[in-house]
């Protein structure tokens, strides 16, 4: 709830910031509009931009829970077994140093102008934090617990398996919570790459096609609405993976 | 209440053990008789704790080992209570169960709970005292039902007046098995030792073997008659350290 009222007070501080500064340089609406124009543009096609923003936000969603699950498989796969790891450590540096930039045209091609490439840009951005915050996770089981779950457990594979269950995995959920939160925030940029990539639809294609006939407003509005919409999603899986992990307890 | 199992000798002989490059332990010999209660003190880095896990199969010995005779298996008891910190009291006893892929008998890790004085219903360990994670602790030790006990300076961290008390619990509820408890508190081991073995050195050695005068109850460590092996343990720790 304070979380939330410091957000408004936020919003409302730029909102004046952007008017002054939009007011005071008398620039016109074609090089930075008003947040007046910004709305008028938006009330003007609401439905155009919501039905936008609801690809964009079903590419966030779509490409975050692809992203999170591969994470979540390569980390338990690491944690499973040595040799695992010595092949997948290698393919985590690797999916982080690729350029998504420079994949996004490249996966267009192979996959046409749909959905398809950008929730694959959005699952090779977001496997990275999720797959090495749980990764780091589940290999700093505290000492403590770890030996004692060894002493109770006894050897064999078994055995390994169920410390993996009831010890390493839920203790390393703090880790996972770090790396989705994580994820969730940079899901709304891995989108709009690939709808920037070539696309026929989403906020990221209405923002090319406000750009190329100069309506900066309606370009701005759907800046705006992308911009609310990766918060709302940030917050969501704030919630969410928070909620997974109810015995920490956090400072406000 | 589960009746105690079959008290274990534990026959400590010829090991050796380095840690870090250096010999730690190198030919060291040691036997706990059943059923006793054998103390281990030492200065900080003595091996205390290094021996413990040798005997709980967390450190490999290079040479020589550790034998039961008897029941074999040992539980294990922490400094830092180990607890998982996301399950209720009565799912951290039975956790032991859970990794064996046993089912877990609620009904004795409740009863355990209540002997050790904590609510069977009681909640997640941030929610206890560090006296009650201490309880639930030795619940889920006895929930075990090893004949070896383990216990690396379990009580370190508490007030004066909860650890008397749950040393006197740890005490009555280790009764039958084979336990060894590694403290670097004098009076703790005078409280509630069968045995007291001081370590020292490096390689280690045994500075101090004494047995306080028998008894069932926990002791008055400020009893005169200890004085004499208070003092004893004191100078065993001083040439030691």
């Amino acid at each position: 709830m304070r979380l939330a009222l410091s957000a408004l007070a936020v919003f409302v501080v730029l909102l004046g910031a952007w008017w002054a500064l939009s007011a005071s340089l008398g620039l016109p609406a074609y090089i930075l509009p008003s947040p007046l124009q910004t709305a008028a543009a938006f009330a003007a096609r609401p439905a155009f931009i919501l039905e936008n923003a609801a690809v964009t936000a079903l590419e966030m969603a779509l490409g975050f829970a692809c992203g999170a699950i591969l994470g979540i498989l390569c980390a338990l796969a690491m944690a499973a077994a040595l040799p695992v790891r010595m092949v997948l450590r290698p393919v985590l540096v690797a999916s982080q140093a690729i350029p998504v930039f420079a994949l996004a045209p490249i996966f267009v091609v192979w996959m046409g102008y749909g959905m398809a490439p950008k929730i694959a840009i959005a699952t090779l951005v977001i496997f990275f934090p999720v797959a090495a915050a749980f990764a780091d996770g589940l290999r700093r089981t505290p000492p403590a617990l770890a030996e004692a779950a060894r002493v109770m457990a006894g050897t064999g594979l078994a055995a390994r398996w169920r410390v993996l269950r009831h010890v390493t995995v839920p203790a390393a959920l703090p880790a996972l919570g770090t790396g989705l939160r994580v994820g969730a925030g940079v899901a709304a940029i891995a989108a709009v790459i690939g709808e920037w990539a070539g696309s026929s639809a989403g906020l990221g294609y209405v923002m090319l096609w406000a750009n190329g006939r100069s309506q900066i407003a309606l370009m701005f509005a759907a800046l705006i609405t992308l911009f609310a919409l990766a918060i709302a999603f940030a917050a969501l899986i704030d919630v969410l993976t928070r909620r997974m992990t109810p015995w920490i307890a956090e400072t406000p | 209440m589960a009746a105690s199992p079959a008290a274990t000798r534990i026959d400590i002989s010829g090991l050796g053990l380095s840690y870090d490059g250096t010999a730690l332990f190198d030919g060291f010999d040691l036997t706990v008789e059943p059923g006793e209660l054998l103390c281990l003190l030492g200065p900080s880095g003595a091996g205390k704790s290094t021996l413990l896990r040798a005997v709980a199969g967390l450190a490999r010995a290079e040479r020589g080992g550790v034998r039961f005779d008897g029941g074999c298996g040992v539980a294990l008891m922490t400094q830092d209570d180990a607890l998982l910190p996301w399950a209720k009291a009565i799912d951290n006893v039975v956790l032991g169960a859970r990794l064996r892929g046993d089912r877990p008998d609620v009904q004795r890790a409740a009863a355990l709970l209540r002997a050790a004085g904590v609510d069977a219903a009681a909640g997640r360990p941030a929610t206890l005292s560090g006296g009650m994670r201490k309880r639930v602790a030795l619940a889920r030790l006895l929930y075990e039902d090893r004949p070896v006990a383990l216990l690396d300076e379990p009580f370190s961290a508490l007030d004066a007046i909860t650890r008397r008390s749950v040393q006197a619990l740890t005490r009555r509820l280790l009764a039958g098995r084979t336990a060894m408890l590694v403290t670097h508190d004098p009076f703790e081991a005078l409280a509630m030792a069968d045995r007291i073995v001081v370590l020292a050195g490096s390689p280690v050695r045994i500075a101090l073997d004494a047995a306080p005068p028998r008894s069932g109850a926990l002791r008055d460590p400020a009893d005169p008659a200890l004085r004499p092996l208070y003092l004893a343990v004191l100078a065993a720790l001083e040439g030691a350290a």
